[in-house]
């Protein structure tokens, strides 16, 4: 046992910070049941990744954030998440662990959309988050990352859609590390009622080169029958950062979850997109990419579980490797026994800009079930040279080629983030990573 | 004189260690049309290859200057914009970049910084190539060259032709796998460009593509080497009789560069 891994936080703190916010009992027993289990919990062992001298119990609990009058008082490096000229009508900014900014249109908080903190959740649909809240997606036990997440769990965002609501306008959330030593142990929760729809995006970002500290990300996403929620993501964790990053989603009958996630932190990493397609032609996209740079180390898993019938899961993985970066891809449809008729198809592809970077794509297909159709296509390569050769031969500077060929290699995961604004974020995120 | 000249001389070119072509003299000047045609496996791609600077054909001996410049001191891009333009025989495939937008980056890879050409222009000439090219408009948008037919292919290679009008141009078989309807609008593409400022140099297999573009000059390749050259009325015989007449003339047995490499 090392003195390394002792978390600094105890019965007694956790007890004072649920107290402090006001949170139902059920929660503070949720939170110290977590801890006890810490101890005996193992980390997870993510696939040819050793994550055992990881950063997980090096880090500053809390950090206030000043709530802000306006957009206006955002710093420079947040503008470029909002479009200026057109200021989302549903907007969330979390500094460090407070609301900053949050507004909702009239019209959905009409019709009993609830996009709100989690805090404020637990106080004013106490039983909404009960109902979800770690139960049908992640489980606390799971293993030490998930039991540390809910015993500290110190941010987050729940949404919910009621039956029949179409939400058209998407809902965006910027999580704004500012303090560079606060870690952050978000929860995110999104639930879409039956027949309801809704597109949310959301952004990481901080700003800590140096200071270390880390961010257990749990994010539940709930599809009931025949809802359909697409959901956007851009991560930019700074390099100071380590990171586990669970999303997971729960897709009931003929429902759709649709993932977009441009994977773009600058520190170690282990980012797992799971979802389980439970009822009936239940459908998932699940799409992906990453950029890793410097000497990160990054472990990504998309992973669709096919349980209901006719049942389709999509998984694409595009990641561009430079430096002495290293990433794994794991590729995982899983087909369960009874889910005839389903279609577990993945790509996985990951483009090497230099000699030391290192990338793996581990194509995985389990199926337990004979009446499906599965598929897989994996590669690790450089850039073409001839296609470099093509597009410089029609005066493009190589540069200018290799960004062409990047960008292009990046764009079916890029083009479908739903809001413009983050796509261009994004984008720019991956310009300033890749040059 | 009017528009520029390639020079090339004496050029020997290697692919993976084997000499390919053993000593290609070839001068093209603007407005002139030059054709070079002859068998497979005589080495004209890989003339053609060589003067844009493919990675995989070293140059081992002779020069190519335009219009005294040292060509295979300038990389790929700078051979480029010096003004030579090669329509290829099979272009990449560059997933996610769209045809319109990297048709935007070639005509400005051309112009200074600040003087790039705005968007409201760059439609206005692209439309109107794809009009003159007989291309379907949705091409500009569709992923560069990815799901093309042969014919597709051909048709954007020359639309880029047209829009970055180019000193020089080399066409490698341009016409290779193009039916007689594109075959004819694929010409009166190329067609358009003639003026005495313009140089090209057409590469084909058969006479068929040059009853459309009358070449000024025609040069037949045989075991790497140009073994013969004249006007228009040598492609016409070359049309009627074959290549056995020529090699019978120069006493060649075999025409391809394999046996001799």
């Amino acid at each position: 046992m090392s003195v390394e891994t002792k978390l600094p936080y105890d019965k007694e703190y956790i007890n004072q910070f649920s107290n402090d916010n006001n949170e139902p009992v059920w929660m503070n027993s949720l939170r110290l049941q977590a801890l006890e289990q810490i101890e005996t919990l193992e980390l997870p062992k993510p696939d040819k990744t050793k994550i055992g001298k990881w950063n997980f119990s090096r880090f500053k609990h809390l950090a206030e954030g000043e709530k802000i009058a306006s957009l206006k008082e955002l710093p420079e490096a947040l503008e470029g998440f909002l479009d200026e000229e057109n200021i989302p009508e549903n907007l969330l900014i979390q500094r460090n662990h407070s609301v900053a900014y949050a507004t909702l249109s009239e019209e959905l908080k009409e019709q009993g959309v609830i996009f709100t903190d989690i805090f404020t959740a637990l106080q004013e649909h106490e039983d909404l988050v009960r109902r979800y809240y770690m139960k049908d997606a992640v489980s606390v036990d799971e293993h030490r990352l998930t039991a540390l997440h809910a015993a500290l769990m110190n941010g987050g965002i729940f949404v919910y859609v009621p039956k029949n609501v179409e939400v058209k306008v998407p809902l965006q959330v910027i999580f704004w590390q500012e303090d560079p030593e606060a870690a952050l142990f978000n929860h995110v929760l999104v639930v879409a009622d039956e027949n309801s729809s809704l597109t949310y995006v959301e952004n990481y970002i901080s700003y800590n080169e140096t200071e270390e500290t880390l961010a257990n990300v749990v994010t539940e996403v709930i599809a009931q029958n025949n809802a359909k929620i697409s959901f956007g993501a851009v991560d930019n964790f700074a390099a100071g950062t380590t990171v586990y990053n669970n999303r997971r989603g729960v897709a009931y009958r003929d429902a759709t979850i649709d993932w977009a996630l441009g994977q773009m932190n600058e520190g170690n990493t282990v980012s797992e997109n799971i979802t389980h397609l439970v009822g009936d032609n239940s459908l998932s996209n699940a799409k992906t990419v990453s950029v890793g740079r410097g000497k990160q180390t990054q472990n990504f898993t998309a992973k669709i579980v096919h349980f209901g019938k006719n049942s389709e899961g999509y998984i694409l993985q595009h990641g561009v490797m430079k430096d002495s970066a290293t990433s794994i891809f794991n590729g995982i449809g899983k087909i369960e026994h009874g889910a005839s008729k389903s279609n577990a198809e993945q790509e996985s592809r990951v483009l090497m800009l230099s000699e030391k970077a290192r990338g793996d794509a581990n194509p995985i297909l389990l199926i337990d079930e004979d009446d499906v159709t599965a598929g897989h296509a994996a590669s690790v390569g450089r850039v073409d040279p001839l296609q470099l050769y093509y597009l410089m031969s029609r005066g493009i500077t190589q540069a200018e080629a290799e960004r062409l060929v990047i960008h292009g290699f990046l764009a079916p995961v890029v083009n479908q983030l739903p809001i413009e604004s983050v796509k261009n974020q994004l984008t720019e995120v991956i310009e300033r990573k890749v040059y | 004189m009017a528009g520029s000249t390639l020079e090339i001389k004496n050029l020997h070119v290697s692919i993976e260690g084997k000499e390919i072509l053993k000593g290609v003299d070839l001068t093209i000047k603007g407005g002139e049309f030059h054709a070079v045609m002859g068998p497979n496996g005589t080495g004209k791609s890989t003339l053609a290859s060589a003067v844009m600077g493919h990675p995989k054909y070293e140059v081992t001996e002779g020069s190519i200057l335009l219009d005294g410049e040292d060509v295979l001191e300038m990389e790929v891009d700078e051979r480029a914009r010096a003004g030579l333009f090669l329509a290829m025989q099979y272009p990449s495939e560059i997933s996610g970049v769209t045809t319109s937008d990297f048709l935007r980056s070639s005509m400005n890879a051309r112009r200074e910084e600040g003087d790039e050409v705005s968007l409201m222009k760059f439609i206005k000439e692209m439309d109107s190539a794809l009009d003159y090219l007989e291309i379907d408009k949705n091409m500009a948008q569709r992923y560069l060259n990815e799901g093309f037919s042969g014919g597709e292919k051909k048709r954007n290679e020359i639309l880029q032709l047209m829009l970055l009008k180019p000193e020089i141009a080399i066409l490698d078989e341009i016409d290779s796998g193009l039916d007689i309807d594109a075959l004819k609008i694929v010409s009166k593409g190329i067609n358009k460009l003639r003026d005495e400022n313009f140089g090209c140099l057409i590469i084909t297999h058969y006479q068929r593509l040059l009853n459309y573009i009358t070449p000024d000059h025609v040069h037949v390749m045989m075991q790497g080497r140009v073994v013969k050259s004249g006007g228009p009325e040598l492609a016409q015989r070359l049309e009627a009789e074959g290549y056995e007449w020529i090699k019978e003339e120069l006493g060649i047995e075999d025409e391809t560069v394999g046996q001799n490499a």
